[in-house]
């Protein structure tokens, strides 16, 4: 019953292959078998949303997905969000700025939700941002920091465009 | 919380996938996984065998033909929340969608699997009932239709057999320019409804109803089509009066009761969000939907 399978799949720009177990989630697998431990998982039964990854662009809990299941695809995951080591994503500065985290712990989810939510709507109102964030629960409830956090980065990213 | 040992298989044709869960024992179906993968997490379901629909071809898409609008079993919630075609003719659809989970969950959940979860407060199936919608299913024998009326059978069972699969969901239109509502209670925004209201109105020239649809989710097993106030509020015209009086008769249905909400309260619900839900769409309240 411990059937395995192997999957080929690219994320944050690299590319990997790994056997694995056919019953094992995308996220147990960032995180045990790429060593990528910034995934964070909260609930495991999709309602906290700290696991959130980007499935070719698209967010997703990576809780409710088998590793099988990426088979071929592209996943961005909270390590592939800055443009280098030593530089943040706006979206990042933003956050470290407008006190968008306290623990961390639901950050991750945070940012890649975010991350998807300000490509598509750039230029934001703070309920649409309220809305966007339903689906990440803060235990800090930190939620003020993040939305303002959220906001300024809109802007960031709009003023870097212009 | 991890999914217990399975076998998987991932077929690429719907002939592939019906002589697999034919043969089968014990197997799953899984679509998006946005229900059935929390259920492996917390071993609600110890399946031998999981089918992954994800790869199977010619499971998507929206489109229109002859007044009927088809899904796609696979479809994904979101291409159905960013459809202008579903926006202009199924409004509806696209009203309740927008209350289903968050981004990332309609991302993955599609619409067959939601029909098939059958979770009596889920806003698919909700909009499924009101829109006489039509199930299509492929079995070894071929494809079956069934009317969404029939496609219920008990808490979270459809008549679909064992080795039958979704393919697809048709919705017949309504007039052009008819109106809906889609209105739920839910303690949070993206939970499941506790009881929800979804309203199509066709309304003539004259401003009298000629066509009325209400249906009430979350308070029974399946959600049920309040043809009483359809018939009572047909031939007339909309008023808050009109609305409220025959919304009282949603009192009656009989209600679930449960940890989040007891069979009073649901009833209460149900005239309430029913008049809302009927208000909105006649243009009578502007207000939007309460989360």
């Amino acid at each position: 019953m411990n059937e395995k399978r192997t999957v080929a799949v690219t994320v944050n720009g690299k590319k990997y292959s790994k056997e694995v177990p056919v019953r094992l989630t995308l996220a147990d697998f960032l995180r045990h078998e790429l060593g990528l431990t910034g995934t964070h998982l909260g609930c495991e039964h999709g309602v906290c949303g700290a696991c959130t990854i980007l499935l070719d662009g698209q967010s997703a809990r990576s809780c409710l997905m088998l590793a099988v299941q990426v088979e071929g695809r592209e996943i961005l995951t909270v390590e592939g969000i800055a443009p280098s080591v030593d530089k943040l994503h706006p979206l990042q500065e933003a956050f470290r700025d407008n006190h968008g985290l306290q623990c961390g712990f639901c950050t991750p989810g945070m940012l890649t939700t975010l991350i998807e939510f300000l490509r598509d709507n750039p230029d934001p109102t703070e309920q649409e941002v309220r809305i966007a964030i339903s689906g990440n629960l803060c235990r800090c409830t930190g939620y003020q920091g993040i939305v303002l956090a959220a906001l300024d980065a809109a802007k960031r990213m709009r003023d870097a465009r212009a | 919380m991890k999914p217990p040992p399975f076998q998987y298989h991932d077929p690429k044709t719907v002939a592939e996938a019906v002589s697999l869960l034919g043969s089968l024992e014990n197997a799953k179906l899984l679509a998006g996984g946005q229900s059935l993968m929390p259920m492996l997490n917390m071993r609600f379901v110890l399946p031998d065998h999981v089918i992954d629909l994800n790869r199977v071809e010619g499971l998507s898409g929206i489109k229109e033909s002859g007044g009927v609008l088809e899904i796609g079993a696979m479809t994904r919630q979101r291409d159905i929340e960013f459809s202008d075609l579903v926006k202009a003719k199924c409004p509806l659809l696209h009203q309740a969608i927008m209350q289903i989970g968050h981004r990332q969950t309609r991302n993955r959940g599609t619409i067959g699997g939601s029909l098939c979860h059958l979770d009596p407060a889920a806003e698919l199936v909700s909009v499924a009932a009101a829109h006489d919608a039509t199930v299509v299913v492929a079995g070894p024998n071929g494809q079956r239709e069934i009317k969404f009326a029939d496609f219920p059978v008990a808490f979270m069972t459809s008549s679909i057999e064992l080795n039958e699969i979704v393919t697809a969901v048709r919705f017949p239109l309504w007039a052009a320019g008819h109106r809906s509502a889609f209105v739920e209670f839910s303690r949070r925004h993206g939970d499941f409804a506790i009881v929800s209201a979804a309203v199509l109105l066709e309304i003539d020239g004259g401003g009298k109803i000629t066509r009325a649809s209400v249906t009430i989710g979350g308070v029974a097993v399946a959600p049920v089509r309040m043809t009483e106030v359809e018939r009572a509020i047909t031939g007339q015209t909309p008023s808050a009066d009109l609305f409220r009086k025959a919304c009282e008769s949603c009192r009656a249905i009989e209600a679930l009761s449960d940890v989040h909400a007891s069979s009073d309260y649901r009833q209460h619900l149900a005239a309430v969000l029913s008049r809302r839900a009927l208000e909105r769409a006649a243009g009578l309240s502007a207000k939007t939907s309460v989360h």
